[in-house]
């Protein structure tokens, strides 16, 4: 037993198990971890919504045609817009049979031709849309939800963006972290570091000493980050659902990829940090 | 086996030099004692020659490398074969007495086995053999600078530098210290001993490097 522990100290011959430890540095880890897990999480629901609104029915407009324009002629005029994939004329007998519940049969009633443009994006040209319908068909009559949904859809677009921002700005603030904590341990092993380095020790031998222990310590706390985010997530996608239709599916590959990336980004920065110090040696 | 030209040394730009003028060249499997008076140099001169700093100007060449215009990544090999007993022993207090002996062959990669049968015969080699588990604190300054000459010797180094190897130990103790130091030199290292105690060469008469004053004042 005491051999064991002396032959450990001797691989460790830096004393980096004393000189980095504590639960701060894989504390810190784990918050970051949690938010980025968070961030993640809201990337990838920001995404569905966006996608849900831009897909299917919510990418259509209704266009209400005056009365004495033709359905065929005014058809084509709408297909020919740009932004707009399909024009397709409402059939007399299925508007009516639309209006029944609130009219009743009324056969005699003077119909307004209709016409639903299924849109090729939900980009900037939307907002366009309503005046190019208008400039086509004078006193064409634009039906707005379509405007709606695309305004939506490009806020959940904004918000995905912000939160892969969000993510990046987890792992640098995490990169900054690791390089402090690097800094802390080799201040307090300066003395024994400047005697490897006399000895022959060479700049990768003392810097992966500490990126493996660094890289360790942080994969440690992002593990438990992973850990504390996943419940969390979960109810989060619980009360995400009804504006998607269906349940959020859990991250998994997200909250696995934490550890691994907390413990590379920590390696990189610890590398980099020790390997700037040892510089100034000769 | 080391060569200095017109060395000088500052530890810092605009200083007045440590050393200067510094012009002479140590055979390979020579013993040199380094002498001079406290503040000459001495210390400042075995730490050029282990490669812990750089000349200021000058051309030092070291084991076939002029380290003038050498690489900083051709330096790790060369301090490698270099064993150095500090003034300051310079022994890891997180380490035991084991460990520490140990280390060079750690750096050099030595494989398990081999590293703590190596370590624990040089131990015996300086008498301290029992006491291999205690950390360095636990041992009396003689005791540490025997630990030092341990490590300082343990992976067979090219060139052995000691700096006040005896200035802990009594009159019985340095007799054995200089002892140890001739052995190396007849196994074939280069060893220069620096010390400030006149009587130290009688012990083992060998050439004499006299600085003063950052300077050179007799060689020979
Ligand atoms: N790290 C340092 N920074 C600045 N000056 C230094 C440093 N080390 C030594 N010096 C200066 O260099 C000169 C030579 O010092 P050095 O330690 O080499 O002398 P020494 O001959 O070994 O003395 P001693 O016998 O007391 O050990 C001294 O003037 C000293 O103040
Ligand atoms: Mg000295």
């Amino acid at each position: 037993m005491a051999e064991r522990l002396r032959r450990a100290r001797g691989r460790d011959p830096l004393g980096l198990r004393r000189a980095l430890s504590g639960p701060l540095l894989p504390g810190l880890v784990a918050a970051m971890a949690l938010l980025a897990a968070l961030a993640m999480a809201g990337a990838v629901a920001a995404a569905a919504m966006a996608a849900r609104w831009e897909g299917g029915a919510a990418a259509a407009m209704m266009v209400q045609l005056p009365a004495n324009a033709q359905t065929g002629p005014a058809a084509a005029a709408l297909a020919a817009l740009p932004g707009v994939a399909e024009a397709i004329p409402l059939e007399r007998e299925r508007l009516a049979a639309l209006l029944r519940p609130w009219l009743g049969d009324a056969a005699g009633l003077p119909l307004p031709g209709m016409i639903e443009l299924r849109l090729s994006t939900l980009g900037a040209g939307v907002e366009a849309l309503p005046e190019a319908i208008q400039a086509a068909i004078p006193g064409a009559r634009v039906e707005a939800h379509g405007i709606w949904v695309a305004r939506l859809s490009a806020l959940a677009r904004s918000l995905e963006a912000l939160a892969w921002l969000v993510l990046a700005l987890v792992g640098a603030v995490a990169a900054a972290m690791v390089a402090v904590a690097t800094r802390a341990g080799i201040a307090a092993r300066h003395a024994t570091i400047v005697i490897l380095h006399d000895m022959g020790a060479t700049d990768s031998t003392i810097a992966s000493r500490f990126a493996g222990r660094i890289a360790f310590l942080a994969g440690l706390g992002a593990v438990l980050g992973a850990v504390l985010a996943a419940p969390l997530l979960y109810l989060l996608g619980g009360l995400a659902a009804p504006l998607l239709g269906n349940a959020l599916a859990m991250p998994w590959g997200g909250l696995a990829a934490l550890p691994p990336a907390a413990a590379l980004i920590a390696w990189l920065t610890a590398q980099a940090a020790v390997r700037l110090w040892l510089r100034g040696l000769p | 086996m080391v060569r200095l030209e017109d060395i000088t040394l500052r530890y810092r730009p605009g200083a007045a030099p440590a050393l200067s003028g510094l012009d002479f060249a140590l055979e390979g499997g020579s013993f040199t004692w380094l002498m001079g008076p406290s503040g000459a140099g001495k210390s400042s001169l075995l730490k050029l020659l282990h490669l812990a700093i750089l000349p200021s100007e000058g051309r030092l060449n070291v084991m076939g490398t002029a380290i003038h215009a050498a690489g900083r990544k051709e330096l790790p090999a060369l301090r490698r074969r270099i064993g150095v007993v500090f003034q300051d022993f310079r022994l890891l207090p997180h380490l035991d007495v084991l460990e520490n002996v140990a280390l060079p062959l750690r750096i050099a990669g030595r494989g398990e086995q081999q590293l703590l049968a190596d370590a624990t015969e040089l131990l015996r080699w300086v008498g301290l053999a029992e006491r291999m588990k205690d950390r360095p604190e636990a041992l009396s300054g003689g005791e540490q600078q025997r630990v030092a000459l341990a490590r300082a010797v343990v992976a067979r180094p090219a060139l052995l530098l000691a700096d006040e190897p005896t200035s802990n130990l009594d009159a019985e103790q340095s007799r054995r210290m200089v002892n140890l130091l001739r052995q190396m030199h007849r196994l074939g290292s280069t060893v220069i001993v620096a010390t400030h105690n006149e009587a130290l060469p009688d012990e083992y008469p060998a050439p004499i490097l006299r600085l003063e004053g950052g300077r050179l004042a007799s060689h020979g």
